[in-house]
This record gives structure tokens, sequence and C-alpha cells, in this order.
């Protein structure tokens, strides 16, 4: 099979560091990856192309990279799959962290988030006489978020990492949750409420976008946005409530609950905390551009007919109990 | 063809001009639409946050109603379809959980058998509707015009919940549409990007810098305005525009288009009456533009 690599170069010695486009044209076994493709460019074209590899088979995390725009491991994207126009796969370093060199970047912004969430067990009632024993359900469901292979796939395609370096990020909100679900970690009851409470502050659960590029682009199944959510849901339930994130979702559920459909105007001063002058005078502009343009939502929000159909919905299904934790 | 219209809460909310222009271009497309006035929000994910199963038994609740009327589900709001399809995805591959959540409904005289296939309008004009049928009432071609799409994240992922493998033109039916419409794809990156709505509350400096990133982008790259189908990204992109200026420090003036007045522009209806004095982001360059009256 013939096909074109348009690979994103950076060479941080040459006389001008400019991030480059260069095409290379191979050609390869019809059951190649793109990690292949680029190893055959490596060896036989241009001995220069520099990129990171080791197991080639989705087990060491090494490879992470962005194929036609979306981050994936090149040992798992096979190259006839990858395609595009005029047979060309277009090849680019991982975002969101600093390119060292072509292909291969620094992934000390990756190990900073994860080692910020302490990924170790710790263990705070009175030591138990023999082993922590743990349920056997409570670590299978736990066995998806384990799977993590650390690639940074996700990290490369947050869109919130894009804009604000601090966010925590997926793959260590997702680690977190690993312990905050542990049964072995926190209290005797396996509630681990210091950690939840450090999540829980800026930069943290409730800076997710809830985009769903994490979920997408993670080669394994990890899923970090749905941990992330069940992080919220943990810190919720431990009566962490007090910022913007948690009232957000009060608000919203209070204001469907009460007439069936989204009151947009109360949710934001509801968000904010009706006494938090500061905050409400800051969308002030805002709201009053919309008001000047028609564009404010009705100020009396009817309720839907049948609303008290969906009242007693919310009644019922929250009694019910909830999904089990991990549920996707 | 006949569709159970569910507008959703943005469009008769904080985007009050999305809901007339959709009705209006379907009116003209020859769509019947008929409302399901009790059919609640769909949780937008974030009620799906406190607590899943109710967000799903909310949209199992619609697609009952839309069962009972014979008819298949429209949207017209990315989140509200995302919403949706990952809701009926989680209901028709689980017989338990579909099973417990009617039970929920059974009260109401309600039970979702599990027919529902929601469709966004994008889609909807694409697999159900047809180009060459959509492509004779395009009177006004925008040609000249230079579009940027901005796709929304729940119309693009989780893949699987959307049947992205059976219907693989959905990943690119914006660019489908902008060319049906006759303007020039402005393609970036950023098309299928968070516009950073739903931490505008809790994270505003993000939020507004997700919208300069991607209304700079396209202007830099030329383009005249954005179109999306979802009215979310519309609130970020367009109301928050201001701010995202005063935050990049450069100026935009990027005007945002609901795909319905995009569509609407190219079958000839007026600005005007597409809502556009509605937005926030001055509309008149691209009118200008255009050739026509506002
Ligand atoms: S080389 Fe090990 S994961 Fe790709």
């Amino acid at each position: 099979m013939d096909l074109t690599l348009r690979v994103r170069r950076f060479d941080p010695d040459s006389d001008n560091p400019e991030p480059y486009w260069q095409d290379f044209s191979v050609t390869v076994e019809d059951n190649a990856t793109v990690l292949d493709a680029l190893i055959k460019v490596r060896e036989d074209v241009d001995g220069t192309l520099s990129l990171r590899c080791s197991c080639r088979s989705s087990i060491c995390g090494s490879c992470a990279m962005r194929i036609n725009g979306h981050a994936t491991l090149a040992c798992k994207a096979q190259a006839r799959d990858s395609l595009g126009d005029d047979n060309v796969i277009v090849v680019e370093p991982a975002g969101v962290m600093h390119v060292l060199k072509d292909l291969v970047v620094d992934f000390d912004l990756f190990w900073d988030k994860i080692m910020a969430v302490e990924p170790y067990l710790q263990p705070q009632g009175p030591e138990p006489e023999g082993e922590y024993i743990a349920s056997n359900e409570s670590m299978l469901h736990l066995s998806g978020v384990t799977a993590c292979i650390m690639c940074g796939a996700c990290v490369s395609d947050c869109t919130v990492l894009e804009v604000d370096p601090t966010f925590m990020g997926p793959a260590a909100l997702a680690k977190a949750y690993r312990f905050t679900a542990d049964p072995r970690d926190g209290d005797e009851e396996g509630h681990s409420e210091d950690r939840l409470r450090m999540l829980s502050e800026a930069s943290g659960m409730w800076d997710c976008t809830r985009c769903f590029e994490c979920v997408q682009v993670c080669p394994k199944g990890v899923a970090p946005m749905d941990r992330i959510m069940s992080l919220r849901d943990q810190a919720l339930a431990a009566g962490m409530d007090k910022n913007y994130g948690a009232r957000h979702v009060q608000a919203f559920s209070d204001l469907v609950e009460h007439s069936g459909w989204l009151d947009e105007l109360r949710i934001v001063p509801m968000t904010m905390g009706l006494g938090n002058v500061p905050a409400l005078l800051n969308v002030m502009p805002e709201a009053l551009r919309a008001l000047s343009h028609g564009k404010l939502p009705p100020l009396v929000h009817p309720e839907l007919p049948g609303a008290e159909n969906i009242r007693n919905l919310f009644e019922k299904v929250e009694q019910g109990g909830k999904e089990p934790e991990g549920h996707h | 063809m006949k569709y159970a219209f569910y507008p959703g809460c943005v469009s008769r909310g904080g985007c009050p001009e999305l809901y007339p222009a959709a009705k209006l271009i379907c009116e003209r497309l020859g769509i019947e639409l008929e409302e399901m006035p009790g059919a609640s929000c769909t949780g937008a994910g974030v009620l799906q946050e406190k607590n899943r199963t109710l967000g799903d038994t909310l949209n199992a609740r619609t697609f009952a109603m839309a069962e009972n009327l014979g008819l298949p589900i429209m949207t017209i709001c990315s989140t509200c379809q995302g919403v949706m399809s990952q809701a009926n995805y989680r209901l028709k591959n689980d017989p338990e959980y579909l099973a417990q959540v009617n039970s929920y409904l059974a009260e109401e005289g309600l039970e979702y058998k599990g027919s529902a296939d929601p469709k966004h309008l994008l889609w909807v004009l694409i697999e159900d509707y047809g180009i060459d049928r959509l492509t004779t009432l395009i009177t006004r071609p925008l040609g000249g015009v230079r579009l940027a799409p901005f796709y929304g994240c729940y119309l693009v992922r989780p893949t699987e919940a959307l049947g992205m493998e059976d219907n693989p033109e959905r990943s690119t039916s914006l660019e489908k549409l902008i060319e049906i419409l006759g303007a020039t794809v402005v393609d970036y990156s950023g098309k299928t990007r968070c516009c950073g709505f739903p931490i505008l509350t809790i994270n505003e400096r993000n939020s507004v810098a997700m919208v300069a990133k991607h209304t700079l982008d396209v202007k830099d790259l030329g383009a005249d305005a954005m179109v999306t189908p979802c009215p979310l990204c519309h609130l970020n992109l367009d109301g928050f525009q201001p701010k995202a200026s005063a935050q990049a420090q450069r100026s935009i003036g990027m005007p945002i288009l609901h795909l319905p007045q995009a569509i609407g522009l190219a079958m000839g209806i007026s600005p005007q009456e597409l809502g556009l004095r509605r937005h926030i982001v001055n509309t008149a360059p691209l009118v200008t533009k255009l050739g026509v009256r506002a």
C-alpha cells in the first residue's frame, strides 16, 4: 500500500526553529499501523525523524500523537483506516504538551498533574489486623479506570487544557477517582473526603466542560470524563456543594424539576448566589446587551403542561436509588 | 414529511430567534412539525451529573410521547440531540434498565418501546430530506461567502451513541450543508471543539478563552461568519464575544448564524424575518456582503 505521511516537524537546534510540514511517501504492508509507516520513514528515508515508541502493541503508552487531528496511539491506528484524500495521513505531535522535537513532547506537565493527586492509597482508619480486604465487585468496577496506560492522549485533546494549563486534566482526575472509589482509601467507610475537598477546588473536577474529547480519544476505554462526573457525584453526596459547579448542577435540577424546562434567567443568579454582588455585576453587561437585543429569556417562565408528572418523576427516581457508580 | 418537533429550552429562552427561524424554514421546505407541549428538558448533561437515571427517564418520557404520535423526533440543538442519543443508546442496549425506567413512567400511562431515533435538523436534511431536493430550494445561493462550521460537542461525540459508524456522513454533514448553500467552507481544527458554554458560570475565564480561540481562528482564515446547529454554542460564541474580544485584546466581530438562519438566507428569506437583528455581534457586514436588504 502506497501512502503519504504529512508530518508536523520541529527541530529546536535548527537555524530556524519553527514547526513545518514535511511529506514522506512510503510503501507499507496492507496491515501496517501508522507507527509502522513512521518507523519505515525513520529507517529508510530520514533518520532524523524523532518519535517515541516501545511495545508497538498498545501497552506501553509511548506513541500517543495526533493522527488526522485527533490523539491516538500510532501503534493502534491502522494505516489503511487512516488514509485521507490522496492517501495522505496527517501526523502531528500530541497537543497541550510542549514539543521537544518532531513527534516527541515533554511529559512533565502530564506527570506533574498525576503526582498532584497523590496517586497512592491513603487509608485513614485504624490499621486492620491482617490485610486490607476489598470486595471483588468494588475492584472489578475499578478495572476500567486502572486500564489507563498513561499515554497522554486525553491530555493532548482536552479542550480545557488547551486554554488553561492549570486544569488538573482528564488523566489525573481519572486517576484520582481510582482512589476515591477504592474502598481501602479514606476513612473506614472508604470515603475519601480530603481528596474530594482538594479536587473540588479551582482547576479541579468542576472545570471540565463535559466535551467528551477524552472519552472519544482514550485508546483504553478509561472514559476519563465519566470518572470526573462520578467524582462530582461523590463530592455532592459528601455535601461539598459550596462552589459554582455544584450550585449550577443543583440549580439546574431544581429549575427543571419545578417547571419541566430550564429557566435560563434564573439559573445564573442561582449558580452565582443571590448575594454575590460582584459576580452578578460581572455578568451585567452581557445581560443588558441581551436585553437590548430582545434576547433575554422571558421574565415569566411558564411551567409545561403536565409539569406535575415531571416533578413526580424527580421524586420517584431520586428515591429509587441511583445507578451503581461507574455505570455507563 | 412530518416530525415530532423537540425545540429544546434555549431556542425559546436565550436564543428566541432560533425557534421561529427553524419553524419558518421547515414550513418553506414542506417539513411538517408537530410539537410535544409536555416534553421536558433533556437535562443537557447537567442533570445527568446528579442522577443519570433521572435524565434518561425524562428522555424516555419524550421518546414515548413521540411513539404515541407515531412520529420521528427532530431536534434543533446539538446538545439536546447528543443527550437524547446518549440516553437512547443506554436504554436500547439494556432491556433491564429500560424496564426500570418504564416502571417510573407507568404512573403517567407512558411506556417507551424503544423505537425512537431522534435526529437533528442537520441530519434530517441530509439523510431524510435529501440533498437534491434541498438544492432545488436554494434560490439565493451564498456564493462568495466564507462560512466556518461549528458543530457543538454533543453532535460529534461520543461517536458510538450518535450512530456515526452507520452514518459516517454525519461527521461532515455541516460542511456538506454549507456547500449546498453555495458558500465556501472555512476548515479549521476548532470546528468540533468545545465552545465553553457549559463552564460559563463556573470558570468564565476559560469559557470565554474558548470563544476567543475559535472566533479568532476563523477570523484569521478569512471567514465571514460561523454557522452552528447548537444554540448553546451560539449563546457563548455570540453573546460572550465582546467579553472574549476584551480578554484576548483583539477585535473580533464574527457573526454567528444558527443553522436554520443560514439555510433561510440561501432560500431567499430576509435577515429580518430570520431574526438576525437579535444577535449580539453585528450581522450587518455579512448582510451587506450577501447583497440583500436587511
Ligand atoms: S508503542 Fe507502546 S503503546 Fe504504542
